[in-house]
């Protein structure tokens, strides 16, 4: 009893429990009981969304154009040729860098025309050989950072080129060359502006909750409808998603920066634009340079996302070798797209924090090394290309372009390994298999489906009551009511089945994982790393080897999702047991702890918040591959949002799935952050 | 409250800016709390202080009077919350002032637009700040250069200039560091330097010493005498540390609660404490080390059997007195046109060095005021 009035929590917990189990067994499932489904009070809103979006977008204040082709002017709504020429933009660019990397006509064309080309046959553009490519990015890596980064550069390009995956690569790059910058600088302004305008931020901040939970795919719609198909949408669909982390990032740096540091710049007679640039940007750089971090991580996870709308290169690549369940060829694809995010970053840190000499007195050459080496690389490349196709007698210029198929590969060895696992441990899988799906799965799914919708708002309002008193109750009630509104309670259900799976046991081996690797600091650092490289590897891979063991079922879905969830997880239990401060541990140590004691008594007691945090990230992360799950097939709102992209009036569907994925996500995301940040403050961490 | 503007001592500094301070406060109020401006819409700008209080304000700097005048360092003291760094940051217009006005080599400070007040900054002031305010991704000498450039110097005399700040201030050698490679006390020569390169005529130092350890803090105060015998600037210096006021001032403003306790020089502030606050201060000061000859000698009386010794009017106390104490006659005190201006007994000494009772040293020593 003492126990009890001591934890009111517990108690009111016990209570909610009860109630909620009561109303499940006291609510019957029927059709017409508005306390078991409510009805779908939003069921038309999917429609009007897409007319009036196909009215603004076809129809709402039309303007005279000149076209060129029919030479006449005609009539075009007026958001359409906004989107239009934005669209030919971001195209020119894209295609631009393109070329120069790996040749084309379609620059030309830009300048002058179709016929042009066809007439004159010397107007092609030449791509650089792979050999300056690489080159001037080892050199440019040398110059930025040194020794180690240009050897990076060196692995990266050659392993691209020699595994025949060079074209692909630069078509991915100059589509991130392009959409990873215009993010930056969005991010960066949109930031600002949240920094010096409380609306702003007020407006800004409950709509990057929703971009941030919003599963991806839910972005491609309304992005084809208004910039149709091709690297451009592609790149657009990018810069809206990585976007939000840079713009909370920023806004966290300009916010941290001391209030000193702001008064020196104003002492110093900075105006505003040179204290925000000068002062204010660049004292926040860590957090900043974090954010181009994410972006260009993002950049690259879109890759295969946004080969759904047209973008060329490796993502495209990736999904059909996804599609022919080639598991070596995807790895292949894998490790080019994580070799690019990783030298891309590496670079643009590099660049940050170079550092210039004023009182050098350099020559002329000196001055201009590196400028130098760079021509002198591209003339030696371009000499080695042309005695190349002197040399390589079969047609193939091994200097200048390695072609896809005749690089090197690893596809046999691990064709034969998958082979090798299905011969020998098919009817185990299959076991486990049907185990699984027979034993804890189905009756899951059936217990979420047997919830009365009443039960439900009972439990999660409850919960956002014990949590964080009224307010928390009626956000998550809010967010619970809209989904509850649509027509698609169920379906969110099963995704809300499968994700609590996922996140139940990533939870389990990631804390488990997690802490057992933060005993030790080479263990941890090497979590961390795998970590990073798991992250940026494109989450479609690791459906392959699943597909293959498991078939299409909904275990294969839950497996990649664990595997994906289970790397926030793991890593913010890393984070939060490695930051427990010292005088804590040395504390303990003069105590006399042992390992457990220590581990149980202080570290995780210490680390808790953040851990949960972590949890937090594990339900996106979770949520994410649920949702990608529906490319193996599923039956939940995943499901429905592919099917919304390949419908050309889907763009109400799919932004209304869209919220209602993201409206879950938020709901769990609401009451952890808000308990997390309480307890926080209770130990004295914030 | 004592609001003397030109002090009761002559004042070595003062002999032609009586007319022309460099920078002039008059009733400089700061209030903060929601209600401050439409309290301060209603009272047409007069402040009623007893009115803000029961309105929930809360007064960061209370009704503020006082001039600094060229060349001339006041230093002024409080404790944490008492409104010290809110004066100084309404006077390098860093937040805004409530009510009051406050002149800058007689331009009205509040007056000016951002336009004029960033010329000003650019070419007039230098601050110094507490916890050095260093731009982080910055070098010492690009640091240093920082407010050079902001102004629109070139690159090339910009880091001429700023070399020269780094021998000023002992950093040769380090100019291609990063602050976080350098100790507090080498950081804080960076910001002095920074403070420095424009060539301001008012500096302000906010706290400048106070994170640094004991010994290192003895040190940069000696550079810093050092570099303002070399300079000469206006000083407006805000610590918490009473021995470091002592040791620097030309004057000291004691603040309590957003009020000027007493403003005077270290010797007055000793001998005449206005209030019980500024006394709790004063009583443990160790007197030798603040009075100078002048400020105890006495008149020269009818006894005309002075020792051969001579003592310079402005050496303190703590300098001269074994030398007075081994000679049996009283000393002649002299100026610095070496005139006889007063006499100075062993029984003073031995008053300041070792007397209790304060009321007593005061009246046997005359206490001169010009």
């Amino acid at each position: 009893m003492n126990n009890l009035t001591r934890h009111p929590q517990l108690v009111q917990f016990a209570v909610l429990l009860a109630v909620f189990f009561l109303l499940c067994f006291a609510i019957g499932p029927s059709e017409n009981n508005i306390l078991w489904r409510l009805p779908a009070f939003l069921a038309a809103v999917p429609e009007m969304l897409s007319n009036s979006v196909e009215y603004m977008m076809f129809e709402w204040m039309p303007v005279q154009i000149y076209n060129v082709e029919i030479e006449d002017y005609e009539e075009s709504a007026l958001l359409m040729e906004a989107t239009r020429s934005l669209s030919r933009s971001v195209l020119f660019c894209i295609e631009f860098i393109r070329e120069i990397l790996v040749g084309g006509q379609k620059t030309i064309v830009a300048f002058t025309s179709w016929d042009f080309v066809s007439e004159n046959e010397w107007a092609f553009w030449p791509a650089l050989p792979w050999t300056v490519v690489a080159g001037v990015g080892v050199t440019l890596g040398y110059a930025l950072s040194g020794r180690w980064l240009a050897i990076l550069v060196g692995i990266a390009t050659t392993y691209i080129a020699v595994f025949g995956q060079w074209e692909p690569a630069m078509e991915t790059l100059s589509f991130v060359l392009i959409a990873a910058p215009a993010s930056v600088l969005l991010g960066v302004f949109l930031g600002v502006l949240a920094y010096k305008s409380r609306t702003t931020e007020a407006v800004l901040m409950p709509l990057l909750n929703v971009a941030q939970t919003m599963p991806h795919f839910s972005y491609l719609v309304p992005v084809t409808v208004f910039f149709g198909v091709g690297d451009h949408a592609g790149a657009i669909a990018t810069v809206i998603f990585a976007t939000p982390p840079m713009i909370r990032l920023t806004l966290l740096g300009l916010k941290g920066v001391s209030p000193e540091v702001l008064e020196a710049g104003l002492m110093n007679g900075c105006n505003k634009v040179q204290l925000m640039l000068k002062v204010l940007i660049p004292t926040a750089r860590h957090d900043i340079l974090v954010g181009v971090n994410q972006v260009i991580m993002q950049c690259l996870a879109m890759a295969v996302i946004a080969s759904f709308i047209g973008a060329k290169g490796l993502g495209f690549n990736l999904l059909l070798a996804l599609n022919q369940l080639r598991i070596g060829q995807a790895l292949e694809l894998g490790i080019c797209i994580v070799l690019i995010a990783v030298v891309l970053d590496k670079l643009s840190l590099g660049w940050a924090n170079k550092q210039i000499d004023y009182f050098a007195d350099l020559s002329f050459v000196e001055r201009h090394k590196y400028s130098l080496i760079m021509a002198a690389i591209l003339v030696v490349g371009v000499v080695l290309a042309s005695l190349g196709s002197l040399i390589f007698k079969d047609g193939i210029n091994y200097f200048y372009l390695i072609p896809h198929n005749k690089g090197l590969t690893t596809e046999l060895f691990w064709q034969s390994g998958v082979d090798w696992m299905v011969d020998n441990w098919y009817a185990s899988l299959q076991a486990f298999n049907t185990g699984l799906i027979v034993n804890v799965l189905v009756p899951m799914k059936n217990a979420y489906l047997g919830m009365p919708v009443l039960a439900t708002f009972v439990l999660v309002m409850g919960i956002g009551y014990i949590v964080g008193g009224l307010r928390s109750a009626l956000v998550v009630g809010g967010l619970l009511l809209f989904i509850a509104s649509t027509e698609w309670w169920d379906r969110a259900l099963i995704t809300a089945y499968m994700a609590t799976f996922g996140v139940v046991v990533s939870v389990v081996i990631g804390t488990i994982a997690g802490s057992l690797c933060a005993q030790n600091k080479f263990a941890t650092k090497g979590i961390l790393l795998v970590c990073d490289t798991f992250q940026t590897f494109p989450s479609f891979i690791y459906l392959i080897p699943v597909i293959m063991l498991f078939g299409v079922t909904d275990t294969s879905v839950l497996i990649a999702v664990i595997i994906y969830a289970t790397i926030p997880a793991t890593r913010y239990t890393v984070e939060g047991l490695s930051n427990v401060p010292q005088s804590l541990q040395d504390a303990g140590s003069m105590s006399g702890v042992n390992r457990m004691q220590r581990w149980l008594q202080i570290e995780l007691p210490m680390a808790f918040p953040h851990i949960v945090l972590g949890i937090n990230q594990t339900v996106v992360f979770a949520l994410f591959m649920v949702i990608i799950g529906a490319m193996i097939g599923t039956d939940d709102l995943g499901q429905l949002i592919l099917k919304s992209l390949s419908d050309k009036h889907g763009i109400g569907n799919g932004l209304m799935l869209g919220l209602c994925v993201a409206f879950i996500g938020l709901t769990v995301d609401h009451l952890i952050v808000r308990w997390s940040s309480d307890r926080k403050k209770a130990l004295g961490l914030l | 409250m004592t609001t003397e503007t030109s002090s009761s001592t002559s004042n070595d500094t003062s002999t032609d800016n009586d007319t022309h301070p460099v920078i002039k406060c008059d009733s400089v109020y700061k209030i903060f709390g929601e209600q401050t401006e439409g309290l301060m819409r209603k009272s047409n700008g007069n402040v009623d202080v007893e009115e803000f209080r029961d309105a929930g304000c809360i007064f960061g700097v209370n009704n503020a009077s006082f001039e600094v005048h060229k060349g001339e360092m006041l230093i002024v003291m409080g404790l944490s919350g008492s409104g010290k760094s809110t004066l100084l940051r309404c006077i390098s217009r860093l937040t805004d002032t409530t009510a009051g006005s406050i002149f800058i080599d007689g331009e009205d400070l509040l007056a000016m637009n951002s336009k004029e007040l960033i010329q000003l900054r650019r070419n007039k002031m230098g601050m110094v700040f507490q916890s050095f305010a260093l731009l982080p991704h910055k070098t010492v000498l690009e640091n240093i250069a920082f407010p050079l450039q902001v102004k629109g110097t070139s690159t090339q005399d910009s880091m001429k200039r700023a070399m020269d700040m780094v021998e000023l201030v002992d950093l040769t050698g380090r100019e291609n560091y990063f602050p976080r490679e350098l100790s507090g006390g080498q950081q804080q020569r960076v910001g002095i330097a920074r403070s420095l390169a424009v060539e301001p005529d008012i500096w302000f130092l906010d706290e400048p010493f106070s994170a640094l350890d004991p010994l290192i803090r003895k040190e940069m105060q000696d550079e810093f005498l050092r570099l303002q015998e070399m300079l000469n600037k206006t000083i407006l210096f805000v610590t918490h540390d009473f021995d470091e006021a002592l040791r620097l001032a030309d004057r000291i403003a004691i603040m309590k609660d957003g009020i000027i306790e007493q403003i005077d020089t270290p010797a007055n502030i000793v001998l005449h404490p206005a209030t019980d606050y500024v006394a709790k201060f004063t009583n443990e000061v160790p007197r030798e080390k603040v009075l100078t000859c002048k400020n105890v000698m006495e008149e020269i009386g009818s006894d005309s059997d002075l020792s051969e010794l001579k003592v310079p009017h402005d050496a303190v106390i703590e300098a001269v007195a074994e030398a007075v104490l081994n000679d049996p006659k009283p000393v002649a005190v002299i100026d610095d046109n070496n005139n006889t201006i007063g006499i100075l007994h062993r029984k003073s000494i031995i008053h300041i060095l070792f007397g209790k009772d304060e009321e007593e040293t005061v009246s046997t020593s005359q206490v001169t005021g010009a």
